[in-house]
């Protein structure tokens, strides 16, 4: 079909590309509206809470960090952090710090991420593999690769009071 | 030859795997693949990414082997890099290139190194910056310097800058990779360094790619290059599927428009790529 198009136009070679970039639009819009409708059509929601819905709201969340949990506990890297930890303190504040950091209709009252992390000294690579575990849990119950891109996006920015402190 | 020999090396490697220790601190896909020179990078750009899952306490091996097949050539390369804690990335390619009208074989060896400068691809509020060298070495200068070029040998050095967006398009990660490179090669070497028309410019790669999910990404880059030989040299550009089965095997598959090379037009055609890591 290029080709075709090719032969009345000089500079062929860029067809090619173009029909390139503008299947890559296409596919990309097609999956952003059909996530807009998919929350549109559950709730009303003010501006910025779509992704909150999205995830299935807060009884969501709590599947996801319930799945979470269990990622970690069968985790030979990742379990020895949280040796000193009550996991049902743990559950509550990610919960809620989920919700908060999802723009749910939470406030998270917990322990700074500063406060929670400093002396656990966590390097790079396994801040990198509970983002994974993280991934995984996502997986798990069924929350689709762009809120999951989503959610990291959220996250990321925490990074830097995690890590090495 | 040394493609079969490189399939054995990765093959055998994959063997072992599960026998050594590897580096696995990155992200699937966030380092990239093998570029053509060797470096870490897309295809054709070396990108600001070290090769490898190393991060600051682990060292990553790589080896690849990657076959472009257009019109009326053919180039191998094959080699591999050495990632040091994610600051130093050490890289050697050998490049075979079939000339088929001449039934001619070019061959060249570069040795890479590339410091990374500042940042993390996906946490840094800035992209990551790495600054990098590619010192090459024609093994078969005969035709080069019937054609005009003035040295045997040259050192491209590069800065190049990378991000990676989390869910930037409708939730899709979108990462970028822009490159400045100060090269005196013709053909990227095969064809010498330095001619008539020039002796060094400054030279823009870019690469834009969309992850699909975590294991496929597809995405563009497109090369500048110099016309020091006066041949017309083109611009080259791919689009590429990389396939991250796991952080220790990746294939890519590109189309590739490479222009005219030699004055030989429309070099269009077909790339493969496999790399394995540990």
């Amino acid at each position: 079909m290029a080709k075709l198009v090719c032969k009345s136009l000089p500079k062929c070679g860029f067809n090619f590309f173009n029909g390139f970039f503008i299947m890559l639009t296409l596919l990309l819009s097609i999956g952003c509206s059909s996530s807009v409708t998919e929350n549109v059509a559950k709730h009303s929601t003010k501006e910025g809470e779509q992704l909150y819905y999205t995830i299935g709201g807060q009884a969501g969340i709590e599947r996801l960090v319930n799945a979470f949990v269990k990622r970690i506990a069968q985790d030979q890297v990742i379990l020895p952090y949280f040796a000193k930890s009550s996991v049902k303190h743990f559950k509550q504040g990610f919960i809620n710090h989920l919700c908060a950091t999802v723009n749910g209709p939470c406030k998270y009252t917990g322990d700074t991420m500063i406060d929670i992390h400093t002396g656990m000294n966590i390097n790079e690579g396994d801040f990198n593999h509970v983002v994974e575990l993280l991934i995984l849990a996502m997986e798990d119950v069924g929350i689709s690769y762009q809120s999951q891109n989503k959610i990291l996006a959220k996250l990321a920015p925490l990074r830097a009071k995690i890590i090495k402190i | 030859m040394l493609p079969h020999l490189s399939l054995l090396v990765i093959t055998l490697m994959l063997l072992l795997l599960p026998r050594v220790s590897f580096a696995n601190g990155k992200i699937l896909a966030t380092p990239g693949v093998a570029q053509v020179e060797g470096s870490g990078g897309g295809g054709l750009v070396p990108w600001a990414q070290l090769a490898g899952y190393a991060t600051e306490d682990e060292v990553a091996f790589s080896v690849f082997c990657s076959q472009a097949i257009v019109k009326n050539f053919q180039l191998n390369s094959c080699g591999g890099q050495i990632n040091f804690y994610d600051r130093l990335e050490l890289s050697f390619a050998k490049q075979n290139f079939d000339v088929e009208p001449l039934s001619l074989t070019l061959s060249q060896q570069i040795i890479g190194l590339k410091v990374r400068l500042y940042g993390d691809f996906i946490y840094s509020t800035w992209p990551q910056l790495s600054l990098g060298i590619q010192h090459k070495l024609l093994d078969t200068p005969a035709v080069a310097f019937t054609l005009g070029a003035q040295h045997d040998s040259g050192t491209d050095i590069y800065l190049a800058a990378s991000k990676l967006h989390l869910g930037l398009l409708a939730g899709y990660n979108v990462l970028w990779n822009v490159t400045a490179r100060y090269t005196k090669a013709n053909e990227m070497g095969l064809l010498g360094f330095g001619g008539p028309n020039g002796n060094g410019t400054l030279q823009t790669e870019v690469s834009v790619a969309v992850l699909l999910n975590k294991h496929l990404a597809i995405g563009s880059e497109y090369r500048t290059k110099p016309d020091n030989l006066g041949l017309n040299e083109s611009d080259w550009q791919d689009v590429f599927v990389a396939w991250f089965v796991n952080k220790h095997f990746n294939v890519t598959f590109a189309y590739l428009d490479l222009g005219a090379i030699a004055t030989i037009p429309k070099q269009k055609g077909w790339y493969l790529s496999l790399s394995g890591s540990y």
